[in-house]
């Protein structure tokens, strides 16, 4: 370790307060919900059911999601086909969809009047029900099946290519090449996928709220939501707040003890030469599963842009009202993000790679496990004594989005800082530069692709949000989301559509404004 | 004058020790095997690395209160001594002002001391889009305008061809001529220091030697450089 020759600076503090900022709005907001609950009875029937509820569905997505990616990026990884690059960049764009969206998309493909039913029809099959817990599972894995393909994928490519050939010239067989090469891999990977998507699965709100519901396919998330909005059970819903965000501690610390992988995103376009695959039947095998994994992820979006063009240009003005503070909302978040992520990477890259930078990391990464509703409902309660919550709604969505959005900005900004830091620290101190100016020149000109993707990320995901919006807003506040999901409850399916659309384009075109503004003229 | 007074350099298991003087004026050479501590010497005085013990002093002055930064010291480094996100002009300036709030007459400054680099036409060029001599020579003109008495190369030019390196060592020499600069110099050519520096400190055995005539060292070398020249 060099030794310091400098002494530790302002942004250190700063990152530290907006550590202590963060974890009173993770934690605090726990302790404002775990004061509220007066008695605390035991669990009921309910409770236990959306317990188990909960546990089975994020265990069963996780599994049905990396089961299936298994096959898809297999695939993926040993065929050269033209759109592959295409597909693979499609792979990262649920993530940043709106999950209302998604929902309305999988209505049109597996709902009552969807495209499956109508072709089960004609050869007289009664219609499917995709409410509960089947149509949750569908949700999750229209979500997490990219999420554990590019995982997955990842590890197909990082077995070294001199391995293959290496195969190839003992003659081994694509099932010897499985045996020795791919199941190894599979056995480091499969763990860390599997405990990502559960750890998502596990805070599923919206899903189970458009999709599932009724006494049996209930979240702990969503009967948080039903005790605070129709019962207004303040006790209930803090004893459930707990109940979550002790499921939650749980699977985060179970993540800690799995080995989990990061998607980096890059090198995903190199394609691992295969002399083992050359089969026909295994070349048939792979385009079947890469066709059915495009098919299951396009055919939804395809129904929103069918269905919602045609109303996009008859919408009332109060989805466009909604559209403007869902803009509002997201720009504010976004902003946010940066506001918490920047100094707090700032100051876990000045603190190193001890024990005081990790936990500043640490702080970063927190609200993957935590649960919007748990940190809406603390701040409901904390709110209620010194102002209207309702009048509020909007910059809460804002602010606990960008806690929500907060770990994805981390994980951009350090590894930039850290490298900003190590090829031009030296020579801006050696120039005198510190303080605000070293930012000023140095750090964000050098750090222009990781804010405008973290900003884009935090405004997708927040113009997306239908999550704390739901507990807080009143029909005068609505966020687009919002108004998109009580024109569905209302069964005005084509203004829904339309809705969706003018959702979609939002979200997806402000990532992409963003993104491509930390990209024009950035020079290496 | 440069003086190490009684430095110990600690870096783990690793131990340097240097305690010695530099007239003010000399160009000398710092050369030793790689991993002897030649960069790490450099640091110390530059002030990113602080000593276990001992001092750094210029002029009498104890230079360890300051940031490298405000030490009378310029530093060209291996590499990443200019930022790619800015242009020549800014990077220049840089030396000014390390907030690049130029008055209009500073910024007659960056164009005169680039005027006397050869890059008077170049101004507004990133570095993406200069020669690996040309970068050298935007560096130089930094080194020009910030005008600290003392000049530390940690090999700079090492990626240059032979007449490019050459060409840039003349230009560090016509410089610190003008500028009464003292130069410290990491090298590991032998030739380079005989053409450069009229001085030469051998950093080697966890020793940074005082400073001797090259011609002389060269002529009759200690057996640590006997060791290193083969």
């Amino acid at each position: 370790m060099a030794r310091r020759a400098q002494p530790i600076g302002a942004s250190v503090w700063v990152g530290a307060a907006v550590a202590a900022l963060i974890l009173s709005l993770t934690l605090g907001t726990l302790g404002a919900v775990f004061l509220r609950a007066e008695r605390f009875s035991a669990l009921g029937p309910a409770d236990w059911a959306a317990v188990r509820f909960t546990l089975m569905q994020a265990t069963l997505s996780a599994f049905l999601s990396v089961a299936l990616a298994v096959p898809v990026a297999r695939a993926l990884a040993r065929r050269r086909f033209p759109g592959r690059g295409l597909l693979i960049t499609l792979l990262g764009a649920p993530f940043i969809l709106p999950v209302i969206v998604v929902v309305l998309g999988i209505l049109a493909v597996f709902g009552r009047n969807g495209l499956l039913n109508s072709a089960l029809g004609v050869v007289g099959i009664g219609p499917l029900s995709v409410y509960g817990l089947q149509g949750v599972l569908i949700a999750h894995v229209f979500f997490n099946l990219p999420l554990a393909t590019r995982l997955i994928l990842q590890g197909w490519l990082s077995i070294p290519a001199e391995r293959f050939r290496l195969a190839a010239s003992l003659g081994f067989a694509a099932r010897d090449v499985t045996r020795w090469l791919e199941r190894p891999m599979l056995r480091a990977v499969v763990p860390g996928a599997f405990m990502v998507i559960f750890v998502i699965c596990m805070t599923s709100f919206a899903v189970a709220l458009t999709l599932g519901g009724g006494p049996k396919a209930t979240t702990v998330e969503l009967a948080i939501y039903q005790a605070f909005r129709f019962e207004f059970d303040l006790s209930r819903a803090a004893l459930l707040a707990l109940v979550q965000f002790g499921l939650s501690a749980i699977a985060a610390a179970l993540t800690l003890w799995v080995a989990v992988p990061s998607v980096s995103g890059a090198g995903l376009d190199r394609i691992v030469a295969r002399w083992d695959a050359r089969h026909r039947g295994l070349r048939l095998l792979d385009g079947a599963w890469i066709a059915l994994a495009a098919l299951f992820l396009i055919l939804p979006l395809a129904m929103i842009v069918a269905d919602g063009l045609r109303a996009l240009f008859t919408l009332p003005p109060s989805v466009f009202a909604a559209a403007g503070r869902s803009v509002a909302v997201a720009l504010g978040s976004a902003v946010l993000t940066l506001a918490l992520a920047l100094p707090l990477s700032l100051a876990a890259v000045r603190l190193g790679r001890g024990i005081a930078g990790g936990m500043m990391e640490g702080v970063g990464a927190l609200a993957i496990a935590a649960s919007p509703l748990v940190i809406g409902t603390g701040l409901f309660i904390l709110l209620f004594p010194i102002a209207d919550p309702v009048a509020l709604a909007l910059p809460v969505t804002a602010v606990v989005n960008a806690v929500m959005s907060l770990p994805f900005a981390t994980r951009a900004l350090v590894p930039a800082l850290r490298d900003a830091e190590e090829s031009y620290g030296k020579l801006a101190r050696s120039l005198g530069m510190r303080g605000f100016t070293h930012l000023r020149l140095v750090l964000l000109p050098r750090l222009r692709r990781p804010i405008g993707f973290s900003a884009g990320l935090a405004a997708a995901l927040s113009m997306g949000d239908l999550g704390v919006i739901a507990l807080f807003a009143d029909p005068s506040q609505a966020t687009l989301p919002l108004q998109l999901y009580r024109l569905m409850a209302a069964y005005r399916m084509e203004q829904a559509a339309g809705a969706a659309l003018l959702l979609l384009i939002l979200s997806l075109g402000l990532f992409w404004l963003f993104d491509r503004g930390g990209r024009v003229d950035a020079d290496a | 004058m440069l003086t190490l007074e009684k430095i110990v350099i600690r870096q783990g298991t690793f131990v340097l020790r240097a305690d010695f003087s530099v007239p003010a004026g000399a160009r000398v050479a710092v050369i030793g095997p790689s991993g002897a501590g030649k960069s790490t010497l450099l640091d110390v005085i530059s002030g990113f690395f602080a000593p276990e013990s001992g001092r750094v002093l210029w002029n009498g002055q104890d230079l360890a209160p300051l940031a490298p930064g405000g030490r009378p010291i310029s530093v060209l480094f291996q590499d990443n001594n200019l930022f790619p996100h800015m242009t020549v002009a800014q990077n220049v300036g840089l030396g000014l002002r390390p907030d690049l709030r130029l008055s209009a007459a500073e910024q007659v400054k960056v164009q005169q001391s680039l005027d006397r680099v050869g890059l008077g036409g170049l101004a507004a060029r990133k570095p993406a889009a200069l020669s690996g001599g040309q970068r050298s020579r935007v560096a130089l003109a930094r080194v020009l305008l910030r005008a600290r008495p003392l000049l530390l190369l940690d090999e700079p030019f090492g990626a240059l061809g032979p007449a490019l390196k050459a060409e840039m060592l003349a230009l560090v020499c016509e410089l610190a001529q003008e500028t009464g600069a003292t130069v410290l110099m990491v090298t590991h050519d032998p030739q380079e220091a005989v053409m450069v520096a009229g001085q030469t400190i051998l950093v080697a055995e966890g020793m940074a030697h005082p400073p001797r005539d090259t011609k002389a060292l060269f002529a009759d070398p200690p057996a640590a450089l006997r060791a290193y020249l083969g």
